[in-house]
């Protein structure tokens, strides 16, 4: 088993400096038995499971640019006059807020790409949520024991939305001030309270002078505390209830299969960490993203054509613009029409994903602990649910940008709006049924692969004149040459030169998969009957 | 599966090398070693050889674009010059971000390559120990819970429960009351009123000015133009109630005047063919100000509502729902110059609409 070159050293006592410092903390704290569990945790090895770690990573990224970044904004609305290099905007009477931060741009060495680098990195921080997310929810990583960090991984995205809106609304610019003064409308539009919330939370009426100086204690202390706190119960859920794995030969439900955190995950790890800073860093310095010189401070009275807001509030742009003029006035009160798409479809949005676990659960009766993940053309029904919501969302996406492609189209603006308002109906349930259909076929090709072998592309005629393809079986055939192989939840092999990775235990690599080592294989078939003893044993002692 | 093995003593672990001793660990811990193999068996081969220079490379290019970093950090130009002097400061951040990239990156894959070509190559299974749930761990936990509020009594001293119900209640609501009543401002009738409500600075009407503060004269605009106007007044241009200030005051091509459909006794608020309009789109807010003069129609570029002016800016497409509301228009003569005065203020809200506005 073990052909490595470890020095046969003893593990007598301990006679360096690192391993006297063991000895020390040990004789204080003793923690010797949690930090190798922790050491020796088993991390699967699938590209599909790195997504959560671009999140933990810009998060990261975020913070330590963040902390830079205040040193030298002023969260303040006090007027002042700019008197800084960037010449075309001398004279002019701006907040602190937007002083300071043409200050970093301008004035400060590095402070630019450091701005321009916390920016994509919050993008990238929410875009990696949400594919994270949808991973989750296409393979069933949500269902039984892992509901609680689905919920707490939705909290999260939702949180990380509302730290990127109010970090984007801090330098008082045009752009940005011009997204606040519909987050004013929106929360006056809330029925009852709204007048009350906007006049809490801008302090009276909009824009006053306090929303910067709030938002940002929001942006820096509030929400970055409950995220963080948050991931690392994420994080901690995570390693107790340890990864799911897909399934596949040696693949079990009570095992976890893959390399230790030490030392090569983790070495791993720290790489991609610094893989995802370094891009990050060279979007920061090479793409310019919101240059906030350029639209000019906040003034009510102005706004630019073609305003576009962060990528992940796109949606709700999309919907305001979608959503009819459909005001009510009831009883001397009014509902304004932006209630439904900007209040009322997020939180049922957030509702439907927050419920979908549970939902699922008690519609399909499994109450099962599930560690081994699904593959989506397996769960049609799921697969197409989530097909259709992204269908809508991205309708909504789209329409959020709807003028920019009138525009540069040349299509009317109105035909845009009719467009995107029949498609948010039209195209989901179509996206359902296609995708349900899609997973059929899948599931189906599945069958015949196992049943008929792969294709191989060798064409043989018969004596009779007959042609034929000959079909490579995977496994043992019956008596009608029908292969016996059931399926089994993973990938079936389609191609020649995919034969034998059925048998692998684990396809690891990106581009090529690592070869068959017999002595894995015979590992696990010990393992494994070990397994099945064990669970046979257990029946009988619940029988 | 159980991962115990039994444990050694610590004499047996100190007589193993260290590979042994850490299986023994991982054993104990529920982790099975199934592979584990060096990746050069031989050392100093030269595959093994190339693998390690590879790695190292990659660490010094990431040192050597450190270095460059730094150098063009503090060596290249900054500071904004204007057009005609020389822009060179603009590859300052650019530069910046492809050697920090670089630097970042390159150590990055040296990392992962290092842990992919020259660590040891390891396969392990772990178990889960989480099926079957710990029964007897279970019953005593739940039995230690359970005796404990059986200790305290609660169960049969209702009296406590409720009296510490409420003080529980009274000490999580003081924080918020204290949050809450620090912040709450009371709207009243804030959002019925804009800054061109009456003054008695100004017996005449309210001053139209543009945003420099100039009086704003019938003669400043071309027929079919447009301006933005506020107030005449203290912080009605800038200041923490400005919001609603911004009005848009047209001047229709001749004639057109008349063909505004006025509401019912808002007959007189043109003055001849000058109509004025709040700029706050009564959908969400944004300034609506493309306006077309052909087809006299005014866009807001957010969401795309469309108003048509003749038609007392009536919504006539997309999301908006109410017509922007109208200022009433006059007219004083200063010095033998005509100047527009506002009256009285706008009738309605302006803006986005609100729960109390009937």
């Amino acid at each position: 088993m073990t052909t490595t070159q470890t020095p046969t050293r003893r593990s007598g006592k301990p006679r360096t400096i690192a391993g006297k410092s063991g000895v020390w903390i040990e004789e204080r704290f003793r923690i010797a038995k949690p930090t190798r569990g922790l050491l020796n945790k088993v991390f699967p090895d699938h590209w599909s499971f790195m997504m959560g770690e671009i999140a933990l990573y810009s998060f990261i990224v975020l913070l330590l640019t963040g902390t830079y970044l205040s040193f030298f904004f002023d969260a303040s609305m006090g007027d002042v006059v700019y008197n800084g290099s960037y010449v075309p905007l001398r004279g002019v009477e701006m907040s602190r807020a937007y002083a300071s931060t043409l200050h970093i741009s301008f004035d400060v060495r590095g402070g630019l790409i450091i701005r321009q680098i916390h920016h994509w990195a919050a993008l990238l921080f929410v875009a990696a949520m949400l594919i994270h997310m949808l991973r989750i929810f296409f393979t069933g990583a949500f269902r039984k024991p892992r509901e609680v960090n689905w919920l707490i991984g939705l909290t999260l995205l939702v949180l990380g939305v509302v730290e990127g809106f109010a970090g984007y609304s801090l330098p008082d610019d045009l752009l940005s001030g011009t997204g606040l003064r519909i987050a004013d409308a929106i929360i006056l539009s809330i029925p009852l309270v709204g007048t009350w919330t906007s006049f809490l939370v801008f302090g009276g009426e909009f824009p006053g002078t306090e929303i910067v100086g709030r938002l940002y204690i929001v942006h820096v202390l509030l929400i970055p505390a409950i995220l963080a706190a948050l991931i690392g119960l994420h994080l901690a859920i995570m390693i107790r209830q340890k990864h799911t794995d897909f399934p596949g030969p040696g693949k079990t439900e009570s095992t976890v299969t893959g390399i230790r955190f030490y030392p090569t995950f983790s070495a791993k790890a720290t790489g991609f960490f610094f893989i995802v800073f370094g891009l990050l860093a060279a979007l920061g310095g090479l793409a310019q993203i919101n240059p906030i010189w350029l639209f000019g401070p906040y003034n009510p009275a102005q706004v630019s054509s073609g305003s576009q807001p962060d990528w992940y509030m796109a949606m709700l742009d999309g919907s305001t613009r979608l959503f009819p003029s459909w005001e009510t006035r009831l009883w001397g009160h009014t509902v304004p029409a932006l209630f439904w798409p900007t209040v009322v479809l997020p939180g049922v949005l957030i509702g439907l994903a927050a419920a979908y676990p549970f939902l699922e659960a008690k519609l399909t009766r499994d109450r099962a602990r599930h560690n081994l993940l699904q593959r989506p053309r397996d769960v049609p029904v799921r697969t197409s649910l989530g097909a259709m919501a992204l269908t809508f969302c991205f309708v909504l996406f789209v329409s959020g940008g709807n003028d920019l492609i009138a525009k540069a189209f040349d299509i009317s603006l109105n035909a845009m709006t009719w467009g995107g308002r029949i498609a948010t109906l039209v195209l989901p349930p179509l996206a359902y049924v296609v995708t349900y259909r899609i997973c059929l076929g899948l599931q189906r090709h599945d069958r015949e692969v196992l049943e008929h072998g792969v294709e191989t592309g060798i064409i043989k005629r018969l004596p009779t004149g007959e042609f034929i393809e000959v079909h490579q079986p995977l496994g043992p055939v019956d008596e009608h040459g029908h292969g016996v192989l059931p399926y089994a939840g993973s990938a079936v092999p389609k191609r020649m030169n995919k034969l034998g990775t059925g048998q692998l235990t684990h396809v690891r690599g990106f581009f090529y998969p690592v070869k068959e080592k017999p002595e894995i294989a015979e590992k696990l078939a010990a393992l494994e009957e070990r397994e099945r003893a064990e669970s046979e044993r257990h029946a009988e002692l619940t029988d | 599966m159980t991962g115990t093995n039994p444990l050694l003593d610590e004499a047996e672990l100190r007589q193993m090398t260290t590979e042994q001793a850490m299986i023994a660990g991982a054993e104990a811990d529920g982790v099975h070693v199934v592979h584990r193999r060096d990746q050069f068996p031989v050392p100093g081969s030269r595959a093994e050889k190339r693998a390690e220079r590879a790695v190292a490379s990659l660490f010094v290019l990431s040192a050597l674009a450190g270095v460059a970093f730094i150098v063009v950090f503090v060596a290249v130009p900054y500071s904004y010059k204007t057009p005609g002097h020389s822009q060179n400061f603009r590859f300052y951040t650019p530069l910046l971000g492809i050697l920090m990239g670089l630097m970042l990156t390159l150590l990055g894959i040296g990392a992962i390559l290092w842990a992919k070509s020259l660590m040891t190559e390891e396969e392990l299974v772990q178990d889960r120990h989480d099926v079957p749930e710990d029964g007897p761990e279970q019953v005593m936990t739940g039995a230690t819970l359970v005796s404990g509020v059986y200790d305290t009594g609660l169960p049969r001293r209702s009296l406590i429960v409720r009296s510490l119900g409420l003080a529980g209640g009274a000490v999580a609501t003081v924080p918020l009351v204290i949050l809450v009543g620090g912040l709450l401002k009371k709207p009243g009738k804030t959002l019925d009123h804009t800054l061109f409500a009456p003054n008695p600075d100004f017996p005449g009407g309210i001053p139209i000015v543009y945003s420099d503060g100039r009086r704003v004269s019938p003669n400043d605009l071309q027929p079919g133009g447009i301006a933005t106007v506020f107030p005449g007044v203290r912080g009605g241009v800038h200041g923490p109630r400005s919001a609603s200030s911004p009005t848009l005051l047209i001047r229709l091509r001749p004639g057109q005047g008349k063909l505004v459909k006025a509401r019912k006794g808002q007959a007189d608020w043109n003055w001849q063919d000058f109509v004025a309009f709040s700029k706050i789109c009564t959908h969400a807010g944004c300034p609506a100000s493309l306006y077309e003069s052909q087809t006299t129609r005014l866009l807001c570029p957010c969401h795309q509502s469309q108003f048509e002016v003749l038609e007392d800016a009536k919504p006539v497409f997309g999301p908006a729902t109410r017509s922007l509301p109208k200022l009433k228009l006059d007219v004083e003569v200063v010095d033998g110059a005509q100047y527009f005065v506002a009256p009285q203020d706008y009738q309605e809200p302006i803006g986005p609409g609100f729960w109390e506005r009937s």
